[in-house]
């Protein structure tokens, strides 16, 4: 059944093909599939596929992440139908995602949600210079399982610190995990502030992500 | 007491990188993008000056876009060549397109201790202690805040470094470490003290300061501020482009390169129409990302072309260029640091880039190593030996010399030997011992760099900064704090 549905759902993927994965996921609407088997039969088979290929160095980052956006299309379509049938994608973790107060370097930052999403985690990116109390609030509203901060220079990283202090204070801290990167920032760092994880680059996040939640 | 400078000047060797009319494409499809996509300014005191002169101001996204008049207009009246000043007259740094004079890296967060060899955090005390070491080296022609004070708040630790590295060297100062308002404003209040007062300050900056651009096509609203508030007072400004094949730029090295100068050019131009006539100069360190993974490189091939590339687009500008060399991404002082070292090193020398950022860190300027700094100055020395070039005439012939051995023989004992053999090159750290001599220890460059760091922060007495002027520095710094 829809074999071939899903096996150009996976390519749209493969390929990083945004608008046709859209499409893809409409068609599926269309013929009446469970936007939950387009999902875990179609393009999550393209992701992981990608995703084997980049772990073994066969695919470059930005396959990875044409290969994310064109995910995202799909689900960005299947998503409410799922919310109407009262269906729901697993995810492995809420996570809220910023560069912290007083910082605007993005890169890093967007890499890891990247690479978060196209591991099933969901994530809401508060892009940059995101202030704490925005960040509490939205990691409340989305009941987020990890908060992850990234920042680039030695006097914005210490807002990492602040976030973390403002956590417990408001009684937030035992609720959430907090991550935190950034090119100045070192597992020392991490330790000093508390933070739960600490990763390098993207890659890594996701493997500290999966370990922090017990995953 | 300090040494002087050794710098790079009258090159016997060179190459050709960009074509005349590459670099004209490249200023033309740079204007290009500044008119057509836009360069962010996120400061409003910048998007105001942007206003006046004409150019398309979306108050919103804080991106402007201003024509090539605008942009070309702006950058004749920088001023092509200028000093920047030390503490001491003998070491100021002529850019005069015929130096290239070496600085320190920064900014690192992490220290390789002497004593312990364990890395820790950066500190005061490491911006000190590496200040008097490069106040020591003859390589070493200014500093740069080689790492981050990381035991001081951040609204002063800026403040602190830069009193660090004047109490610890004579030398010139160049920081890209502040970026606010009130710091920039408290870093100019101590640089006149220096300079001895603000006319002064003007004709003999001891300070100069750079700023990072956000790439691609943006800026960081403190930075902005901050180089306006130094460029009022005289300060020379930079503007750095750290774009990135992959990521922050286009993968192609022609496309990051265009994206960057928009940055900069666009920068330049905007200190040009607040402050006409201000000593302003290029900077970059634009690399590529690792395709596999898109981290930050710092060397491989396409950085050494960037190096060489950069200056001949600064030249066509007609300004000074801080350009990033050496910054190694290796993790020690290693095979991959002396390659990536070296050959940067020398693709931005002999393009006589006049500024050279800078000895000391790896893992892409993110940990200081002593060792790591006094090789590269050994790569520099190397450099700069290699660009003195091969001198053609009679006495460098030896003709006589020649007909005087003959067949055979040797020239040990001859005159002209004797007058010409102090010419060659006389390494510090290379290991030229006998196989026997190395294999008792196993020791090299690296056992010795430690052994001459140690040495120099040991006996090394920089000349010190008057007390009563220590004094009235701390008290400007105290006061940034009690606001």
């Amino acid at each position: 059944m829809h074999t071939e549905l899903y096996n150009e759902m996976a390519k749209s993927v493969i390929d990083g093909e945004v608008d046709n994965a859209k499409n893809l996921a409409l068609r599926a609407l269309v013929e009446d599939i469970e936007p939950l088997d387009a999902i875990n039969k179609g393009f999550v088979i393209g992701i992981n596929d990608v995703g084997e290929k980049f772990s073994s160095g066969q695919c470059f980052l930005p396959e990875l992440v044409m290969a994310g956006e064109a995910m995202k299309a799909a689900l960005t379509v299947l998503e409410p139908e799922m919310a109407k049938r009262g269906t729901e994608r697993k995810v492995l973790g809420n996570v809220v995602l910023a560069t912290i107060q007083g910082d605007i370097h993005d890169i890093g930052k967007t890499l890891v949600g990247i690479m978060l999403s196209s591991n099933g985690f969901r994530v809401y990116d508060m892009g940059v210079d995101a202030h704490i109390d925005v960040l509490m609030q939205k990691s409340e509203e989305v009941e987020a399982d990890i908060i992850a901060v990234s920042a680039l220079l030695t006097t914005t990283m210490i807002n990492q610190r602040t976030l973390i202090e403002q956590l417990s204070k408001s009684g937030l801290r035992e609720k959430v995990k907090v991550m935190v990167g950034g090119a100045p920032v070192t597992q020392d760092w991490a330790d000093e502030i508390g933070a739960d994880g600490y990763s390098e680059d993207a890659i890594g996040a996701v493997i500290v992500a999966k370990q922090i939640l017990g995953h | 007491m300090s040494k002087g400078i050794k710098s790079i000047s009258n090159p016997h060797i060179s190459i050709n990188i960009l074509s005349q009319e590459d670099i004209k494409t490249i200023h033309n499809k740079t204007l290009e993008i500044i008119e057509s996509v836009g360069v962010r300014f996120p400061s409003s005191r910048a998007l105001e000056l942007w206003e006046e002169n004409g150019a398309i101001v979306d108050r919103e996204s804080q991106v402007i876009k201003a024509s090539g008049n605008i942009i070309e207009g702006a950058l004749k009246n920088a001023p092509s060549r200028y000093t920047l000043a030390a503490r001491k007259s003998s070491q100021d740094l002529s850019l005069d397109g015929n130096h290239v004079y070496l600085g320190t890296d920064g900014c690192g967060v992490e220290v390789i201790d002497l004593n312990t060899g364990e890395r820790r955090r950066s500190k005061l005390d490491d911006v000190a202690n590496i200040a008097l070491v490069a106040d020591y080296v003859e390589e070493i022609a200014f500093n740069w805040v080689a790492v981050s004070a990381q035991d001081f708040p951040p609204e002063s630790r800026g403040l602190h470094e830069l009193l660090a590295i004047w109490e610890n060297s004579t030398k010139h100062v160049q920081t890209e470490s502040v970026y606010s308002i009130e710091e920039a404003r408290a870093a100019v209040e101590m640089a006149a003290m220096i300079a001895g007062g603000k006319l002064e300050l003007r004709e003999r900056p001891p300070l100069s300061i750079m700023q990072c651009t956000t790439s691609p096509l943006g800026h960081d609203g403190g930075s902005l501020d901050a180089a306006l508030t130094v460029a009022e007072a005289g300060v020379p400004v930079g503007f750095m482009t750290m774009a990135s094949c992959l990521t922050t730029g286009p993968a192609t090295l022609a496309g990051t390169i265009a994206v960057g100068n928009a940055e900069v050019i666009s920068a330049l131009a905007l200190i040009q129409l607040a402050y006409p006539g201000t000593p302003v100069f290029y900077a970059a360190a634009q690399t590529a990302s690792d395709p596999r993974s898109g981290v930050y490189t710092g060397g491989g091939p396409e950085d050494f072309l960037f190096g060489a590339a950069t200056n001949v687009l600064a030249d066509y500008y007609d300004i000074p260029l801080s350009m990033g060399a050496f910054a190694t991404g290796a993790k020690e002082p290693n095979w991959q640091a002396g390659i990536d070292n070296s050959f940067s090193a020398f693709m931005a020398s002999i393009v006589m880039s006049d500024m050279l950022l800078g000895v000391g860190l790896l893992h892409g300027s993110r940990i200081w190593s002593y060792e790591q700094m006094l090789m590269d100055c050994e790569i520099f020395d190397i450099v700069k030996q290699m660009m003195d070039g091969i001198i053609v005439n009679e006495e460098t012939l030896a003709m006589e010399a020649i007909k005087s051995v003959g067949p055979g023989g040797n020239y040990l004992t001859q005159k002209h030997t004797l007058s010409h053999m102090r010419d060659l090159w006389l390494p510090k750290y290379m290991d030229r011992r006998p196989f026997s001599a190395w294999e008792k220890n196993q020791d090299g460059a690296k056992e010795w760099a430690k052994q001459e760091a140690m040495r120099i922060l040991d006996t090394h007495q920089p000349e010190a900064l008057d007390p009563n002027l220590s004094n009235e520095l701390n008290q400007i710094i105290a006061s940034v704090e009690r606001e």
